[in-house]
């Protein structure tokens, strides 16, 4: 059955393939930037004291929580734009889109691991005559983060997935790039397996760097 | 060096504090004892307003706690605190748990400060952990540089909370080994225990606390030896 498929065919549209991969690793990788940065600043301003700043947060991340991606995907990229008034492009639409969502779950992964560093560290650092910044930024902070790389590396591997999804809002990535071919090619199975081993590439290397860095950061 | 009048805390409506005087001069070495959940704790940190006052005034080092001016990191900078717990930061090596505040606080150069911090460890007799993490102490040792951390800011007074609570008995001596020391030094020391051998030789005074009150207090001898309250009579029979 195997042999009844062209697979050296697909050496042709490695290039098509590669320009899918490249959109697919830059939404990635810019989305979890700035998904990485929201995370820590709703995931902190949920535990604000401030009243204002925790309901803020609590808002943003139970409106992304509460919705699939994919009608993110088409909010941001459809009706955004009659809302202020400029047109998106559909790369700049999926970078937000990663980043928003992201953010809201990384919020609650950095929470998480906030709240799970013992009250007597933050008490420790105040009674030192640190404010409460520098102890965050000096005792919590540090400890959390250990704390907060594997379910990190989970998000990550989340929304490099949940990439494929804006193909729907036109993103050339690697599933749009897939489906071009496939429909003009014929060639569905070859296609699609060589998009899919593509995806298990780039999350394995990433289950790999992340293993890596919490076994250096344990000692 | 530290005035409370008629201090009172409440956690919600139970008051656990309730209406507390007492002054305790410089180098007064200041022991307090009495049962579990007497206030005990809530009192020592409501001195370097760990736990906000809810009525009454604290002064610290001329400083009125209860005034939203005053700075309470400064005031915290002259007021040493020691843990049952220890809380030492983990991630951070001894030396480094030592130097942190000085930096950051002090703002003093990384090398006066490993200097400083190098010569307390000498001090508490652990020059030779200093690159080692926490975990790695025993709870004996780890209590040592929990004070030598304390020390480092160079407060004018230090608060003892249970210091020795959580150890095994054989790691209690060290630890009070150093605390003695300090005392003979000249420090002033707030020390929450149940060491009564401790309150009984280091200590200038001793208060007996109950349901949130100071219900006696008195030079060592007079508690341990005469006490007067039927209350402070039934604790020591207990304990002792
Ligand atoms: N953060 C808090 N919130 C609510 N209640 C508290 C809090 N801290 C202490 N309490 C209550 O205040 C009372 C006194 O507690 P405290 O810890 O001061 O007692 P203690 O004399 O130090 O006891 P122990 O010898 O067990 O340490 C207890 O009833 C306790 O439940
Ligand atoms: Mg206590």
């Amino acid at each position: 059955m195997i042999g009844r498929f062209n697979w050296a065919g697909v050496i042709d549209f490695l290039p098509q393939l590669m320009t899918g991969l490249y959109y697919t690793l830059l939404i990635s990788i810019v989305g979890l930037v700035i998904g990485f940065i929201l995370g820590g600043i709703f995931g902190l301003g949920r535990i604000a004291q401030s009243k204002v700043i925790s309901s803020i947060s609590v808002v943003y991340i139970e409106i992304i929580r509460g919705t699939p991606v994919l009608v993110q995907a088409i909010w941001i990229y459809y009706a955004l734009p009659l809302i202020i008034g400029t047109e998106l492009g559909s790369v700049t639409a999926g970078i937000i889109v990663i980043a928003l969502n992201s953010g809201a779950y990384i919020a609650e992964i950095v929470r998480g691991a906030v709240q799970s560093i013992d009250k007597g560290q933050m008490e420790a650092g105040r009674s030192l005559g640190l404010n409460h910044g520098q102890t965050m930024r000096y005792i919590i902070w540090p400890q959390a983060f250990k704390r907060m790389i594997p379910p990190l590396g989970n998000q990550f591997i989340i929304s490099i997935k949940d990439t494929s999804l804006l193909s729907v809002i036109l993103v050339p990535e690697l599933i749009f790039q897939g489906r071009l071919i496939a429909a003009n090619h014929f060639n569905a199975v070859e296609i699609y397996t060589t998009v899919a081993v593509f995806y298990l590439a780039i999350t394995l290397t990433l289950s790999f760097v992340l293993q890596r860095m919490e076994r250096r950061l344990e000692t | 060096m530290i005035t409370v009048k008629d201090l009172h805390k409440t956690f919600g409506d139970n008051e656990v504090l309730k209406g507390i005087d007492c002054e305790i001069e410089p180098s007064e070495v200041v022991c307090v004892i009495g049962p579990s959940g007497s206030g005990k704790s809530t009192f020592l940190r409501c001195l370097n307003m760990l736990e906000p006052v809810t009525g009454g005034e604290v002064i610290v080092d001329g400083y009125n706690l209860n005034d939203p001016k005053t700075d309470i990191n400064m005031v915290r900078t002259e007021v040493g605190m020691v843990f049952q717990q220890f809380n030492l930061f983990p991630h951070k090596k001894v030396i480094e748990n030592l130097m942190l505040a000085p930096q950051k606080v002090r703002k003093i150069s990384d090398d006066e400060a490993h200097e400083r911090c190098l010569k307390l460890l000498e001090k508490v007799g652990l020059a030779d952990k200093a690159d080692q993490y926490p975990q790695s102490l025993s709870g004996g040792q780890q209590q040592r540089v929990a004070i030598a951390r304390a020390l480092a800011m160079e407060p004018k007074m230090m608060l003892f909370d249970e210091p020795t609570s959580a150890l095994d008995p054989e790691l209690v001596g060290e630890v009070l080994e150093v605390m003695k020391q300090l005392a003979n030094e000249g420090m002033t020391m707030f020390v929450v225990t149940h060491e009564m051998g401790f309150a009984r030789e280091v200590g200038d005074r001793v208060l007996f606390m109950d349901e949130g009150v100071i219900v006696e207090e008195g030079v060592p001898d007079q508690i341990f030896s005469n006490p007067q309250s039927e209350r402070t009579k039934e604790f020591l029979n207990k304990i002792l």
